[in-house]
């Protein structure tokens, strides 16, 4: 350790350390632009010039070593006449238009102009004007003469988002931060930029001019779309939502949050919001109240269960729901005598329901992979579907950590990895049972029973290698692994290489309450009932979907719809709008979004994190919760006294709880027998279907800067180039994608990143909700 | 967009780097892709950049930083005069006016026909030969009084 | 051009100009003999290195740093290190490095295995400026010239020690003559310079241990080691060892590269010059380069030419680019021309350079063009103090100092210009002492 004495204050830091680490060790404020904890040290503002003893010009206190016994003063002569020169510098070419900037209020540069800054200016030149760029629906860069030149926006996509999309073009004081040749930014990261940006330069294009920094209010929240558990501040003004800004939690984002987390508010002011209950009366949805919706709901319920038993109710869920909807969902099926009920709409093989351990988690907490020597990931979109959890990974493997993938598309995971693996879907089990191999033998003990055939490739062994080898480390099931038709099977597989490598096994779970649904119990049990697929595949006579739009959520839209058509009853409780649910919805419940509703969500690593409702539900929108609640006391069910959202919680979830319990990734399943290796030209072609980013849950849809994204481009066919040649379709023209009844016309594109013999097409998205399974079956033609 | 020999030309330097530090030959890619194209297009940095394995706007700022390379079209002879100090007291600045006199056009300019383009260049190391002037980054022009002038002008065709 | 006079010459011995600079011509020089001998005598890394710090010889590039010192300060034992020559000549009034380059590349060759035998380097790279490009290809050529021989690349001279040397070609960017810039550079990047420390012998190319020297200093260590240390330390005069290169532009009669021995009096020089054009009455003088301050003509006349006498005349050695100006010169636009150029040269990085030398160049045009106001000149020199000591690299310096300088000695001329708006050397005179125009008449 080394001593450093900062205005007079003693600390010891560890070698290695900055001056401004010990400071901020000490709580010693230097004013600063360019050093953020989490970039590279730029030192270029030059702002935190310090004074050290006996050092004759004063050294940026970011980017200066701690050399024991070092005595640092920030507020000295030599120190204040450095800091205020630089201030002059910062101030000359920059335009001074804080009245009107959307910065105002929580801009550094003007915080510390007021303290560093002149009265009057000694600049009487010409101001440098820098033009304005157009990066996309998220970013304004509008105001770039504002810009001091600090690159954090820069470090930031080449260190944090993995990919360089802005710089600093030029040079002297013609510098300029850009994009190349005007393009826009997509990184699924990028909205972090806006809150890096330590001026008015980069700004938030939804959020522009709508508020000033000191009329909101700022209220605690948690993402409700991916399975991390993201931190947010929520921002208010007279009761709307206006601004989602991360809030750091260095054990789950850190400081950072997704676009998708950032801008999705958005969707809470939608034209599409469901704003009062809807029942279906002489053939079309009408408009009543909240008693006649329910009476309506419960009377219906009762009738369908007295004529064809309770088993013939059926009920989903999202798992973007809070964990007191889906315990509540769960509780009024089973009080109704059903146990058809189910939170896993886009699962597609159950076959460890009944053999799990315990609940399925991600088998460490999210704190601890930085500290992994090796990680495997099969079956992932990864930074699509998890971008948060792909930068972790980013950053791992920076640290040298071996990242390995193992997935159905090549895309680029903007992660330095160790290896990786692309096959079809079907293939998956047999790559990752080759792995489980090459681990076996590396391991000096027997290949497990049914993978003597399997032959290990380079990559593979690879793989192995990384897991057997290393000393902490991980192997993950990302949402493809989950979805696919061997589901188990990859879920024994993991297993199996767990045990073999010491790794912990886990998913990365698809949504907020991936893990949260396991542990309020919302899919069939040890007294049985139907599975989220068995519920569409054996029609059923009524329909409870909480927060489900079975045209985008379900593994197969296609059987769904057709078993929602063939229904007595469908009960959509759900904050939004759908026009396609008016030909088989019955009810629509105006449900109270993310926000407007207290509840839980236990996030992938098992964290329990409980949110209040911030803001009041639109129109007679109501909580999930409290309609459930109600709708079982409509029903006269026992057990549905509850008065607030927390003695729901308390019910399932002891009160206090911060990770739940009996999380546990064990699984009693034979790892074979294993599907034959298809070779490309053997079979016919088979879908890869990624669910998009900002398609992926009903309020990203709604998000209008999302839509606007890259990412929200709608769907392609993407086929490699050989497999379009076999089929004699040119890459552009324009195909018929067909799947059992249905079909969609998509322009097919060559893509060297998806493997021979299969066509890659979005789920999730209007464009090809009429398909069929995600993995499956498909057909291509000329249209 | 570059043509085979380009490439190959790129092969030669990237082989001059550690085989992970292909991004070391960037300079010399966009100095070989100027040479064929005249200039350097957006299209012509980005495929360097996607050769190189590197972000396109990575190459930009190298291809904007560096005043050699040309982001907009030249001149088929681009006239590069030194007007520093050293060069001024020996006339740097006079051959400078002399030849915006007798071009017609001014820095950054380029004559109607397309034959020369004119820059103001920084210090090349040659401030005992000045006048110096740098002929399309490759070739340097010593002692450019005015009938040195008339000659390479009438050369350049 | 060879060099064009000398005064006990060592490195510039046998130059003859495009006529003399290969293989063979440095070989019947005596070409390669050091490098030969340590190979085959077998002598020790850490010798070479302690015969480079007994000479004294110091870095020619502008700090004048001991080289061997720099050397030893490079990790011992195995791992990727790199040598790296600066040949990045763009400090106006510098252009010694390039007649080195076109008489004599293969002793920057020699010099530069030499350091990476000394340090314990496979790996080199000489950076050249884009604006010589003939002399880039030609140090090219003496490379596969080299190769071919055995003096660069795998097993040199069949001892096992291996030594890939290339070239790299600069594009125009004054500031990646900085060590840490130059490395950006060869990195492929922005010449953006490093924060240091850490150093580029801790952490310099690829993030590697790196010895950065100048061309002529390397050029110089095949002479010190052949003739040895203490020979070598006999020229010149204490702590300012060994001959140097002195690049003469401006108003003299043969302006031109000397080689003469350090602590050479500055009018030994000026007379090898040719003197003051014209027979005209010297001015001032830039002593090392664009980036020193300005002396007026008595007090150089009075100095030698070292690293001491001159710092104690409040100028610069620098480069021992020497630029001389006479009495037609108008100072405010003599500095004038120098501040657009560490304007126009600062990379943009950190905030006092990038906006400090835009404003300086800004107030001196505005003095230059007539449009001066009261106070200017105070100004000009609190932004120099606002600039110096406070950036990344030396820039800021660079810039501030001629500003410092021009302003010490000159101020008569600048206030003069803001209370007139016009020169106080009149325009005809100006006009008189360009040799330009004449040329023609």
């Amino acid at each position: 350790m080394l001593d450093i004495e900062i205005d007079g204050k003693q600390i010891q830091v560890p070698p290695g350390s900055t001056i401004m680490d010990a400071a901020r060790a000490l709580g010693t404020y230097i004013p600063h632009f360019c050093y953020h904890k989490k970039l590279s040290i730029a030192a270029n503002c030059r702002m935190c010039l310090v004074q050290v003893e006996k050092a004759p010009k004063p050294q940026p206190a970011c980017a200066t070593p701690v050399a024991n016994g070092m005595k640092v003063f920030t507020h000295s002569d030599l120190a204040v006449t450095a800091q205020k020169g630089v201030m002059e510098f910062m101030l000359t070419n920059h335009p001074l238009d804080c009245p009107i900037c959307d910065q105002g209020g929580e801009c550094q540069l003007q915080d510390l102009a007021v303290g560093y800054g002149g009265t009057v200016t000694r600049f009487k030149e010409a101001k440098h004007v820098v033009l304005h760029k157009e990066v996309g629906p998220l970013i304004s860069m509008q105001e770039m003469s504002r810009c001091i030149h600090c690159t954090r926006c820069v470090r930031f996509g080449q260190e944090i988002a993995g990919v360089m999309e802005l710089g600093m073009a030029n040079r002297n004081v013609h510098s300029e931060i850009q994009t190349f040749v005007g393009r826009s930014v997509d990184s699924e990261l990028s909205g972090n930029m806006i809150d890096l940006c330590p001026v008015g330069a980069l700004t938030s294009k939804p959020f522009r001019y709508s508020a000033r920094s000191w009329e909101l209010a700022r209220r605690k929240s948690v993402s409700p779309h991916d399975s991390l558990g993201t931190n947010l501040t929520v921002q208010l003004k007279n009761n709307r939502v206006m601004r989602v800004l991360p809030r750091e939690n260095e054990e789950i984002n850190e400081c950072w949050i997704s676009d998708k987390d950032r801008f999705s508010y958005e969707a809470l002011n939608s034209a599409e919001r469901l704003l009062k209950p809807m029942v279906r009366v002489d053939g079309a949805l009408r408009e009543v109240e909240w008693n006649v919706a329910l009476d309506y709901v419960a009377h219906a319920l009762n009738d369908i269960a007295k004529n064809h038993g309770a088993e013939s109710i059926a009920a989903l869920a999202s798992p973007h729901s809070t964990a007191e909807e889906l315990y509540l969902l769960q509780k009024v099926a089973r009080a109704l005598g059903s146990g058809n009920v189910d939170f896993r709409p886009r699962r597609k093989d159950f076959s460890t329901d009944g053999k799990r351990a315990g609940t399925p988690w991600l088998g460490l907490r999210l704190a601890e992979i930085k500290d992994l020597d090796a990680a495997l990931v099969v079956g992932s979109f990864l930074r699509k579907d998890h971008p948060l959890f792909a930068q972790k990974l980013r950053q791992l493997a920076k640290k040298k950590g071996k990242v390995s993938l193992i997935s159905v598309s090549g895309d680029d995971p903007l992660i330095d990895l160790h290896a990786r693996i692309s096959v079809a879907p079907r293939n998956l089990s047999r790559v990752l049972a080759a792995v489980v191999k090459a681990a076996a033998t590396l391991c000096e003990v027997a290949v497990p029973a049914g993978l003597e055939d399997v032959e290990p490739c380079e990559q593979a062994k690879a793989i192995a290698e990384s897991l057997v080898k290393g000393g902490k480390k991980a192997i993950f099931l990302g949402n493809v692994a989950e979805q696919v038709d061997q589901a188990g099977q990859l879920h024994a597989l993991g297993a199996e290489l767990a045990r073999l490598t010491g790794a912990s096994l886990g998913f990365i779970g698809e949504a907020a309450n991936s893990v949260g649904g396991y542990v309020a119990g919302a899919l069939p049990g040890a007294a049985g009932g139907l599975n989220a697929r068995q519920i569409f595949s054996q029609v059923r006579k009524a329909y409870l979907l909480l927060g489900v739009e079975p045209e985008f959520d379900c593994a197969n839209p296609q059987e769904a719809v057709a078993a929602l058509k063939q229904a007595e009853l469908v009960v959509l409780m759900t904050p939004f709008r759908n026009e396609k649910a008016t030909d088989y919805a019955d009810v629509l419940l105006p449900l109270a979004a993310f926000t407007e509703t207290s509840g839980t969500y236990v996030s992938t690593e098992g964290r329990v994190q409980s949110v209040n409702g911030i803001s009041r539900p639109q129109g007679d929108a109501r909580p999930g919760w409290k309609v459930l609640r109600v709708l079982g006391n409509v029903l006269s069910l026992p057990g549905f006294e509850y008065e607030s959202s927390e003695e729901v919680r308390d019910e399932f979830i002891p009160a206090g709880t911060e990770f739940v319990g009996n999380l546990d990734n064990n699984v009693d399943l034979p790892l074979s027998p294993l599907a034959p290796f298809v070779a490309a030209s053997a079979a016919g072609l088979e879908r890869i279907a990624d669910v998009p980013i900002h398609f992926a849950d009903a309020l990203a849809r709604r998000a209008t800067a999302l839509q606007k994204t890259r990412d929200a481009a709608g769907p392609v066919a993407r086929i490699h180039p050989e497999t379009l040649d076999q089929l004699a379709i040119a890459s552009e023209t324009q195909v018929r994608v067909k799947q059992g009844e249905g079909e969609a016309i998509l322009v097919a594109r060559a893509d060297v990143l998806v493997p021979p013999g299969c066509v890659r097409v979005a789920a999730a998205h209007a464009a090809t909700a009429s398909l069929g399974e995600m993995f499956g079956p498909i057909n291509v033609e000329r249209a | 967009m570059l043509t085979t020999e380009s490439i190959q030309k790129i092969d030669r330097e990237i082989a001059k780097y550690p085989a992970d530090q292909k991004q070391s030959a960037v300079m010399a890619a966009l100095a070989i892709a100027q040479e064929e194209l005249g200039w350097l297009p957006s299209e012509a940095i980005e495929s360097v950049a996607d050769y190189l394995g590197i972000p396109p706007m990575a190459a930009y700022e190298v291809a904007s930083f560096y005043n050699m390379y040309d982001l907009k079209p030249v001149g088929r002879h681009k006239l590069t005069v030194c007007t520093n100090l050293p060069c001024m007291l020996s006339g740097g600045v006079d051959a400078a006016e002399y030849l915006k006199k007798k071009l017609g056009i001014g820095f950054n300019e380029t004559t109607p026909d397309g034959r020369f383009t004119l820059k103001e260049g920084e210090c090349m190391g040659a401030c005992g030969d000045a006048p110096v002037m740098l002929v399309n980054n490759r070739h340097m022009c010593a002692s450019m009084l005015p009938e040195q002038i008339d000659k390479l002008l009438e050369e350049l065709k | 051009m060879a060099i064009l006079g000398t005064i006990n010459p060592l490195l510039t011995v046998g130059w003859n100009g495009d006529a003399g600079w290969r293989l063979q011509e440095y070989v019947q020089r005596g070409g390669y003999k050091a490098l030969r001998r340590i190979i085959e005598e077998k002598i020790p890394a850490a010798q070479v290195i302690d015969e480079v710090k007994k000479s004294g010889l110091r870095g020619r590039g502008g700090a004048g740093f001991p080289t061997g010192l720099k050397w030893s300060f490079m990790p011992k034992g195995e791992g990727e290190k790199y040598i790296v020559c600066n040949t990045d000549e763009g400090e106006p009034g510098t252009f010694k490095d390039r007649d080195i380059l076109r008489n004599n590349p293969h002793a920057v060759i020699e010099g530069m295995v030499i350091a990476g035998y000394a340090v314990g380097a496979a790996r080199g790279y000489n950076y050249i400026h884009g604006e010589i490009w003939d002399l880039y290809k030609r140090f090219e050529e003496a490379l596969d010239e080299a190769r071919a021989a055995g003096f660069v690349g795998k097993n040199i001279l069949g001892s096992g020690f291996d030594f890939e040397l290339n070239a790299h070609h600069g594009y125009g960017a004054y500031v990646c003559g900085e060590e840490s810039a130059l490395l950006e550079s060869i990195e492929g990047k922005k010449g953006q310079p490093r924060f240091k420390p850490p150093f580029p012998a801790a952490v310099g190319l690829y993030n590697k241990p790196t010895t950065i020297n100048n061309t002529e200093t390397f050029s110089a260590v095949p002479f010190v080691l052949n003739m040895g240390a203490d020979a070598y330390l006999a020229i010149g005069k204490q702590n300012n060892a060994g001959t140097k290169l002195f690049s003469v532009s401006g108003h003299v009669n043969r302006p031109g590269n000397y080689e003469i021995p350090l602590g050479t009096p500055f009018a030994a020089l000026l007379e090898l010059a040719g003197g003051v054009r014209g027979g005209r009455k010297l001015k001032a003088v830039i002593p090392g380069g664009s980036s020193a301050p300005v002396l007026p003509a008595e007090i150089i006349m009075d100095c030698t030419l070292d690293y001491d006498a001159i710092s104690k005349a409040g100028s610069m050695l620098g480069s021992g680019a020497v630029i001389v100006m006479d009495e037609t010169t108008c100072m405010v636009r003599a500095l004038e021309r120098l501040s657009y150029f560490y304007h126009e040269e600062s990379c943009g990085q950190c905030t006092p350079c990038r906006e400090g030398t835009r404003w300086l160049y800004e107030i001196v045009h505005r003095i230059e063009h007539g449009k001066g106001r009261p106070g200017d000149v105070d100004l000009l020199r609190g932004l120099t103090t606002n600039i110096m000591g406070r950036t990344i690299c030396a820039l800021g310096d660079a810039a501030s100092m001629p500003v410092q300088g021009f302003l010490k000695h000159y101020r008569d001329e600048f206030e003069y210009h803001i209370e007139h708006g016009k020169c106080l050397v009149p325009p005809e005179v100006q006009r008189a002492g360009s040799t330009f125009f004449k040329a023609t008449v």
